[in-house]
């Protein structure tokens, strides 16, 4: 920089001292023009890729859920794989139960422990810990999950052990540590004096946080929940190990095999035969309008949440 | 007077004391999980390494059939698609960080951002299913071209060494990039977003083009923030399963070549569960989920400390 004003300083008349100062040298200004374009094609290889992803699967899809329509949502799945037929109501089902089972067990205990981390435990030492377990616990492979989940519960019930309650148990522990992170971080933005007046009035702690803290943080935790329940929605690995391979729809998450949305997906992707293939892309179109309503209605409640919160 | 102050003051407590134990309970419960999936899985483990010794670790043959049980080939697997995801990710999250962040006019930031969210609400199965059919048969010609054109060149002659199939080392990275994209993008902006604009607006002031301003004042003061956000999409990428066990062409290779078919920890474990029906063979693949567990906690680990300090030391500043 000193290189490019040092001449212009010493000897050009203040005129061209003023030019030399607001124009660039060529070489700085096309590395910025370069690294700008760059930036700018990041963002378009993704999209790209992205929208390829959902273009084929809504294509693909789409010409097998229109052909066997009504027949994909209320027939079972097709026994062989090489055979055309109708029928995903299985995976539906049981994508549909063992997410509700599991958002029924991670979403309670994920707040429970939202509200302690930050409403009895804040700064001390043992809820540091437990926040840094959490981000720990994110990151743990699903896959790892449903091995533990296997070990640990499907087990010792032997054959019994292979139902939607089971793979509910290993999609919860996906579940816990993001409901944990996202509501701790909702009702920390509720307003401190909210708090100081409910307290100042008589109210408990318990009675603040359950009438106070949490009502004015429920769009926000309800929200990040969604995601949480959006992303289990999706997930295959967990399930492998502990939900068993049922085709036929079964509503009972306590007893009996079942299967979901992603497992059929992930074992017809291996098969080589046509028609296995067309049932692949069927369920993952249902898999995906699955996943994006609840991320939809989840980004609207969190949306609300933001307009509420800065009101 | 039936009841007194002293009475509801008691039973307010007892009422606040429950509902501290119920939300304890909540808090523990991560901790108690924690625990139990490193004793669970190092327990049912422990019959493999009985078997294999600590040569598990050391061993490259994998074959069930005359009980041999070597991991280090889906360890090199793991370690390959994970590093080349990484590589690819990065200057893409970061080129998409810094455009939401500097470049792209207001109207257009969310729509963006909500696009790359949208990335991560795309199943992983889904994006295996992907590459398996749709993009794996397209990469072949690519691949082949490419080890043509690196032919004879030192280092990049051997990684771009023959291609033969569409399911590679090279596919499962591609796959596994496109999924930790958003992560690294997401952390990445949060830690951009907490540059003082006073450090980017004096950049500019002094003369700077906005690309000097970028990597003097904003790239400088998130560095340890970015750093972090790589190690946790690492993290990502070596534990996403089912995408890269459809892509990766499941058969055990250490080889330079990432244009090879080959296997990680998480795909064999997702592949071979089922065809598993000695003890020894399902102790050998928990015993791989361990491996991972282990080595996914260890980079998540770091990360976290890493995230947690830049963090607080921006806040500090700021």
């Amino acid at each position: 920089m000193t290189a490019a004003l040092e001449p212009s300083a010493s000897t050009a008349p203040a005129s061209l001292f003023l030019t030399d100062l607001t124009t660039v040298s060529t070489r700085r200004r096309v590395k910025n023009s370069v690294m700008t374009a760059l930036m700018g094609m990041s963002v378009a290889i993704v999209a790209v890729v992205l929208f390829f992803v959902l273009a084929t699967v809504v294509i693909k899809g789409w010409s097998i859920v229109a052909s066997e329509f009504p027949k994909w949502f209320t027939k079972d799945i097709q026994l062989s794989p090489r055979r055309p037929g109708p029928g995903m109501k299985a995976a539906i089902v049981g994508t549909l139960v063992a997410t509700a089972t599991a958002t029924a067990i991670a979403v309670p205990l994920g707040i429970a422990g939202a509200v302690y981390l930050n409403e009895y435990g804040k700064r001390s030492l043992f809820a540091r810990t437990l926040r840094f377990l959490s981000n720990v616990m994110a990151g743990v492979p699903s896959i790892v999950m449903g091995l533990f989940i296997y070990v640990f519960w499907v087990v010792p019930r032997g054959v019994d052990g292979l139902n939607g309650f089971s793979g509910a148990l290993a999609l919860a522990c996906l579940m816990l540590p993001i409901v944990v992170r996202s509501t701790e971080e909702m009702l920390r933005l509720v307003p401190q004096n909210l708090r100081d007046a409910s307290l100042a009035l008589g109210a408990t702690t318990s009675r603040t946080t359950l009438t106070v803290v949490i009502p004015r943080a429920a769009s926000g935790i309800i929200s990040g929940s969604l995601l949480a329940v959006a992303r289990s929605a999706g997930e295959t690995a967990p399930l492998i190990f502990t939900i068993g391979a049922a085709k036929r729809t079964n509503w009972n998450p306590f007893s009996g095999t079942n299967t979901s949305l992603s497992l059929q997906i992930y074992a017809n992707a291996k098969e080589s035969f046509p028609t296995a293939q067309e049932r692949a892309w069927g369920a993952a179109l249902t898999l995906i309008i699955v996943a994006f309503m609840f991320t939809f209605v989840a980004r609207a409640l969190s949306a609300r949440f933001a307009k509420n919160s800065t009101s | 007077m039936a009841v007194t102050l002293d009475d509801l003051k008691g039973n307010k407590q007892l009422a606040d004391r429950t509902f501290r134990g119920a939300t304890l309970i909540g808090g523990t419960a991560i901790a108690v999980i924690l625990a139990l999936i490193a004793w669970t899985i190092a327990s049912k483990s422990s019959l493999a390494f009985r078997t294999e010794g600590l040569s598990f670790f050391t061993e490259r043959r994998w074959a069930p059939a005359d009980n041999v049980f070597g991991a280090l080939s889906f360890i090199y697997g793991t370690a390959v698609t994970a590093v080349i995801a990484v590589v690819l990710a990065v200057p893409v999250s970061l080129g998409i960080a810094l455009f939401t962040t500097h470049l792209a006019p207001g109207w257009l930031k969310r729509p963006l951002v909500a696009m790359i969210d949208l990335v991560a609400v795309v199943p992983s199965v889904v994006f295996g299913l992907w590459g398996i059919i749709f993009l794996a048969p397209k990469l072949v010609p690519v691949f082949t071209k490419l080890s043509s054109w690196s032919h004879g060149i030192p280092v990049l002659g051997s990684i771009f060494g023959k291609a033969s199939a569409g399911r590679t080392f090279m596919t499962a990275g591609l796959i596994l990039a496109l999924m930790i994209i958003p992560i690294i993008t997401s952390i990445s902006r949060e830690v951009i977003l907490t540059c003082p604009p006073t450090d980017s607006d004096g950049a500019l002031a002094l003369g700077a083009t906005r690309w000097e301003m970028i990597t003097g004042a904003v790239l400088t003061h998130s560095a340890g923030g970015i750093v972090g956000a790589v190690m946790l999409g690492l993290g990502r990428a070596m534990g996403e399963t089912i995408a890269a066990a459809l892509v990766i062409g499941s058969s055990p290779a250490i080889t330079a070549n990432l244009f090879s078919p080959g296997d990680s920890l998480p795909s064999v474990i997702a592949f071979e569960w089922g065809e598993a029906t000695s003890d020894t063979k399902r102790s050998a693949l928990i015993a791989m989920g361990l491996t991972l567990f282990l080595m996914t906690l260890l980079v998540n680990f770091i990360a976290t400390l890493v995230v947690n300090r830049a963090m607080k030391r921006m806040r500090g500043e700021s």
